[in-house]
């Protein structure tokens, strides 16, 4: 596609431990266009967080970006030099972190910080800085914001620093924004504020973007795609609300189904058995096979993703569409785990 | 059926004292004053036997010391606790040991609720042992049963809790409640740290637990879906105060307070699709020194002259449903609105 800001086309990452390479992010292929929000989703440990790290080139040691290609408006960026790169962080690709208090740093003001994210990319004037960060803190909503810019990040509250972190993030009109489950470590009321705020900045400068979340009703309020992920690898991928109402993969459908409040009141939920497979011990088969209600023979190979109407899903035996209503099997056996 | 647990008047103020510092420059005149927060401020509520009571609110509002001092871990500084129909500030020593052992907590982060160098068998059968419940020689026996009890495989009980993933480790705090045979569970936020799959099967967990061993719970959570889903009763709290109680049905069909409307707008829901988020304003106030009034009336779009000046009280709407706003209380409470403007 044409209209695409970030391309991600095989993404390999790999962490290089003693029990053997870690296959985090595993053929991990999507676009995200302009202005659009990519919900992705997946529990810890299924890769969502390392795929957001290794489009910014930040994967540590032992860890290492081992294929694939990450392309910013037609222009690769795995490969290029550590310097090259980090003109590219900040300016043109911004990440918002998942803890607001560890990402701002405790011994500066937070308008020196903000600063510092103009001026690193830009040639201006401190005073022309210093009026930019206080307009980008007045327009995520914060009150006062030119005190604001004279304080400590720990004398604002948790909501207070993430809005400052977005601002950060905007403040340079980056192409493409990353955000690490910024709204986890927050309250309902805050989590709306922020969720608003991110809605009218990305329709307002048509900043593509990723929400990376563990919650899928953040994601059905706010993304346009939703890319689901499972033990390093995309399982369902497609226009966010089909793939909530019509889940393909057995995976994303459990997820829906074992999700309190969309059955009836006191009724047994919904539970996928067992638990997420150790990275290090993945085979040749499906990663879900071991807890998948749909699973036979064709299962010990993995899957190939199989793309209909927009839509993709990694599984030899989906889901059919008429069967998604059907109540949970509500005497399920519990497991022992 | 009877109440089995009720919150009288329950306020719970927790003071920092001043240090030498500021107690000498106070001795030449300065006026420092202790720090002084109500977590808790007057709260009645009532629990009725094999029911779940939800208390629901953000942080900061009360409701993790509110479950603390039902379970007896902090003393409250005024009201007191009825078990049974008892006041445990008149209770023997016999029948509030029997009344702590009765009720038990479980918390929210499995990883530092768990003694990291006790094993399994040691960390769940303890309290029982300790109690003189079972002998020394049960206390393996007891672990086995109890481990079944909430689906853990008995033969990893030797092992050290960092063994453990989150959701097993969640359960394992599950069998050490239950190791006394307790007949009430406060839960705090038990199981906001698990995964989305793991929650469900943790939430199932809870409801056949109540039904086989007859419990009543106490469910403190932010997450609204889990609240609805659980409980019977649903009480909403708001920096210190109960600000709506009513059936979960009630409370979830037709919100009745500003707050209790707000927070239920502002949760998202799979079902509804693609939508625009409009916040309420403002943050929680600190509750070191709170708003006069209604703590509500800066962010509420209902606020009139009477919110900031008096408190509301927590008056019944319609039958078995409570709320303490001015605005959208009841006629009575119009009709003081009136009254007063």
């Amino acid at each position: 596609m044409s209209s695409a800001i970030l391309s991600i086309r095989d993404l390999q990452t790999n962490f290089f431990t003693h029990g053997g390479a870690v296959k985090a992010v595993n053929n991990v292929c999507f676009d995200v266009e302009e202005g659009k929000i990519l919900g992705l989703v997946g529990e810890s440990g299924s890769g969502k967080s390392v795929t957001g790290f290794s489009i910014m080139g930040l994967v540590d040691e032992p860890g290492r970006v081992a294929g694939g290609s990450i392309k910013l408006k037609g222009e690769e960026l795995l490969g290029l030099r550590e310097a090259e790169m980090r003109k590219i962080r900040g300016r043109r690709i911004a990440m918002i972190f998942q803890d607001p208090m560890m990402t701002l740093n405790p011994v500066l003001r937070i308008g020196v910080q903000m600063c510092e994210a103009i001026t690193t990319h830009e040639k201006v004037s401190k005073r022309e800085a210093w009026q930019r960060s206080r307009d980008a803190l007045a327009e995520v909503g914060i009150p006062s914001p030119e005190e604001r810019l004279n304080a400590y990040p720990h004398q604002l509250s948790g909501g207070m620093c993430q809005r400052v972190a977005i601002a950060i993030a905007f403040l340079n009109r980056p192409e493409f924004i990353i955000a690490d489950e910024p709204t986890t470590a927050l309250d309902v009321t805050i989590q709306g504020q922020i969720l608003a705020q991110a809605q009218k900045l990305c329709a307002q400068y048509k900043t593509a973007m990723i929400w990376i979340t563990h919650d899928l009703s953040v994601v059905a309020g706010l993304a346009d795609e939703i890319a689901v992920m499972y033990a390093g690898r995309i399982v369902e991928q497609g226009a966010s609300e089909e793939v909530l109402k019509t889940p393909r993969h057995p995976y994303t459908a459990g997820l829906i189904k074992s999700v309190p409040g969309e059955q009836v009141k006191g009724e047994r939920l919904y539970q996928i058995p067992g638990m997420t497979p150790s990275l290090l011990r993945l085979g040749e088969e499906c990663a879900f096979l071991a807890r998948c209600p749909n699973a036979a023979a064709a299962c010990n190979n993995v899957p190939d993703m199989t793309w209909q109407d927009g839509r993709g899903y990694r599984c030899h035996n989906p889901v059919e569409a008429a069967n998604i209503n059907n109540k949970a099997p509500s005497a399920q056996k519990e497991e022992l785990v | 059926m009877s109440d089995i647990l009720a919150v009288d008047g329950v306020s719970k103020v927790f003071t920092q004292p001043l240090d030498m510092a500021a107690k000498i420059s106070n001795l030449v005149g300065a006026k420092n004053k202790e720090i002084r927060v109500e977590a808790v401020s007057d709260v009645s509520l009532s629990v009725k036997k094999g029911e779940v009571l939800g208390i629901v609110g953000e942080s900061g509002c009360g409701k993790s010391t509110l479950g603390r001092v039902i379970a007896g871990i902090h003393e409250s500084t005024a009201g007191d606790i009825l078990w049974r129909g008892k006041r445990i500030s008149q209770m023997t020593r016999a029948e509030l040991r029997e009344f702590t052992l009765a009720v038990q907590m479980i918390f929210q982060d499995p990883f530092s609720s768990l003694n990291p160098r006790k094993r399994i068998t040691q960390a769940v059968s303890e309290a029982p042992y300790a109690h003189g419940m079972i002998s020394r020689a049960e206390r393996d026996d007891l672990t086995v049963n109890l481990l079944e009890k909430v689906g853990l495989d008995p033969s990893l009980r030797t092992r050290y809790p960092h063994q453990f993933s989150g959701g097993q480790r969640q359960r394992i705090g599950i069998a050490r409640a239950l190791a006394v045979n307790p007949q009430f569970l406060v839960c705090d936020e038990s199981i906001a740290a698990l995964d989305v799959s793991i929650q469900a099967q943790v939430l199932n967990l809870f409801m056949d637990l109540r039904e086989e061993f007859d419990l009543t719970y106490i469910f403190i959570s932010h997450d609204l879906s889990v609240v609805k889903h659980i409980s019977d009763k649903v009480a909403i709290m708001y920096l210190g105060r109960v600000v709506e109680l009513a059936s979960a049905s009630d409370i979830f069909a037709e919100p009745s307070h500003p707050y209790t409307k707000a927070l239920l707008e502002q949760a998202p829901k799979i079902s509804e699709g693609k939508r625009t988020f409009y916040p309420i304003n403002g943050e929680v106030p600190s509750p070191i020194n709170p708003p006069s009034g209604c703590h509500f009336h800066p962010r509420c779009r209902y606020a009139t002259a009477v919110c900031r000046t008096q408190k509301p009280e927590l008056l019944e709407v319609s039958p078995g449903r409570f709320s303490a706003c001015f605005v959208t209380g009841s006629e009575t409470s119009k009709e003081t609105n009136e009254a007063v403007a």
